[in-house]
């Protein structure tokens, strides 16, 4: 299995399929684990990770996950893949640019992966498409449960799994979902929800990580504290209360734009059609703003039945389907997949080849026209 | 809504300031703010929290002398200024070596909780004591390596898989 393989497509939980996918893209559980025995890595020699790297990608690979799983050597790879595995969600930016023997194990469907020596000995994750935190869970303490067999992990009494930083002792689990909130941006109350989940004492972060908040319209919310609290009792409330309360907060907000702000709606969907289907040059971060409010007005239709000027115009457009030479109408797994596909590193690679900012734009650009005029012959 | 500053991008930074009673608003860009001086940081780096936090602690441990600001951890030889600067520990043994400066940090990260509550492993977990004996071992591995004992080498290895099999 090579990088190329996958780097075509998106992954399937980023397929806009899934429980509640208009507003949660995925949801993502990762555990933190460390060897008993052994020193954590900021303490290891070389030789030392590499004992530990060794040991646990044997047995990350004989898994059974029920889907092939393949490795790679993240303090080899290059740095353009580094990017890629990144932008796939497969790996930390902490992990990619790291120090040291490290690598990652990854089931080839993706809803899986195990990073080594990140800033824990062990990081696995399971991600699902669309709100699916219990599946995550029951999914990941399997795998957990299926290691912890072959080895010992640090552990007290007191403090639960011990980890590298003390931020993350006790039940080591982070609880990740990735939302997508373009009405409450829209109609300036994202502050609103940034504020409630600093009192409820959860991270909002962008798209790829702390600093990039600002990036899009995607947003990836998750719980802070991991002692104290069981790891069934962290799950329950994003799924009972938090969840419900943001899906509620963007739909009203989606409510208000149809009834009181069509025209702003209408505004946004139509510049970004325009632009997506005219523009030479768009950067990445251009492209997921306007990609992120063509996929509320497609979701706006088939949630909430919303028919407006412009969702009606959204509507005639076709997006590629399976069959090149048949269009289908534009889904959400085809704007999913622009967003994927025209990430920086996604576009290099798939090109075969570095390019430099202003080819990624013009390559970026051909590639969204192409699929959004897929079946307009003045266009094509 | 745009900056107020360029016009162009849009404000990200709402920043209210009330001074002699009076409010003033103010709406401005990521980028401006840095050119304009102004901190934004929506979270803080965890090493900046930890130092703050570690800044901070009472001094009665030093003036006591039993200070763990200036203990190395007899098993990684890890300090507390390393893990200022770093913002993560050493080994496993860290947790009960600086157990008091600790955990107020913990406290104060995880909503004022500091004890485990959720899985425990299905074998009975190795207790600190067995882990720490292993960690000890490695580490004269390691010294003996270094030092060209390959005689110690050999017996320390051969005890350490000894010591691992026993929980398999």
């Amino acid at each position: 299995m090579k990088l190329t393989d996958i780097s075509n497509d998106i992954n399937e939980w980023f397929d806009g399929s899934g429980p509640m996918a208009d507003i949660v893209i995925s949801s993502r559980i990762r555990l933190a684990r460390n060897l008993a025995g052994y020193k954590f890595l900021s303490r290891c020699s070389d030789k030392e990770k590499s004992e530990i790297l060794d040991k646990l990608r044997d047995i990350m690979m004989s898994l059974d996950l029920g889907d092939k799983v393949f490795y790679v050597s993240v303090n080899d790879a290059p740095t353009l893949n580094k990017y890629f595995l990144v932008e796939r969600h497969l790996i930390s930016r902490h992990h990619a640019f790291g120090k040291g023997p490290r690598g990652v194990v990854i089931a080839e469907r993706e809803f899986f992966t195990a990073m080594i020596n990140e800033e824990d000995h062990l990081r696995i994750q399971v991600l699902k498409a669309g709100c699916q935190i219990s599946q995550c869970a029951e999914q990941i303490n399997r795998i957990d449960d299926m290691i912890e067999k072959k080895v010992d992990f640090a552990f007290s009494p007191r403090y639960g799994y011990l980890t590298a930083c003390p931020t993350n002792v006790g039940t080591g689990i982070r609880v990740s979902v990735m939302l997508h909130l373009p009405a409450l941006k829209i109609t300036e109350q994202i502050e609103k929800f940034f504020n409630a989940a600093k009192d409820l004492n959860l991270a909002v972060r962008g798209l790829f990580g702390e600093g990039t908040e600002a990036a899009s319209d995607l947003y990836q919310l998750s719980n802070q504290a991991t002692l104290g609290v069981s790891e069934s009792d962290i799950v329950s409330r994003f799924e009972k209360t938090i969840i419900p309360e943001i899906i509620e907060y963007e739909n009203a907000a989606r409510s208000h734009l149809l009834s009181k702000q069509s025209d702003v709606l209408d505004d946004k969907i139509s510049r970004a059609m325009a632009l997506l289907q005219n523009a030479h040059l768009i950067s990445s971060q251009e492209a997921l703003f306007l990609l992120s409010h063509l996929r509320l007005g497609i979701n706006m239709h088939q949630h909430m039945g919303a028919s407006t000027p412009a969702i009606e115009r959204l509507r005639a457009l076709c997006g590629s389907g399976d069959d090149p030479d048949k269009a289908s109408p534009l889904s959400i797994a085809t704007i999913n997949r622009l967003f994927m596909l025209t990430l920086p590193a996604h576009l290099q690679i798939n090109y075969g080849k570095p390019l430099d900012s202003t080819h990624r734009d013009a390559l970026r650009a051909q590639i969204i026209r192409s699929a959004l005029n897929q079946q307009d012959p003045r266009k094509s | 809504m745009r900056c107020q500053i360029c016009n162009k991008n849009d404000a990200t930074i709402h920043l209210t300031e009330i001074a002699d009673g009076v409010r003033t608003e103010m709406h401005i860009c990521e980028q401006c703010a840095v050119e304009q001086d102004i901190a934004v940081k929506s979270h803080i780096p965890i090493n900046e929290l930890l130092s703050n936090l570690l800044a901070v602690q009472p001094s009665d441990d030093e003036l006591s002398g039993s200070s763990e600001q200036s203990l190395a951890c007899p098993h990684c030889g890890f300090t507390l200024a390393q893990f200022r600067k770093e913002g993560v520990l050493g080994c496993p043994g860290d947790y009960e070596v600086f157990e008091k400066t600790l955990l107020s940090l913990i406290e104060k990260a995880h909503d004022g909780k500091t004890a485990h509550c959720g899985k425990i492993p299905l074998k009975t977990p190795r207790d600190a004591k067995k882990q720490m004996e292993l960690l000890n071992l490695r580490q004269q591995l390691d010294a003996a390596v270094q030092s060209e004992d390959y005689e110690l080498a050999a017996k320390l290895r051969d005890k350490i898989k000894q010591s691992e099999k026993e929980q398999h």
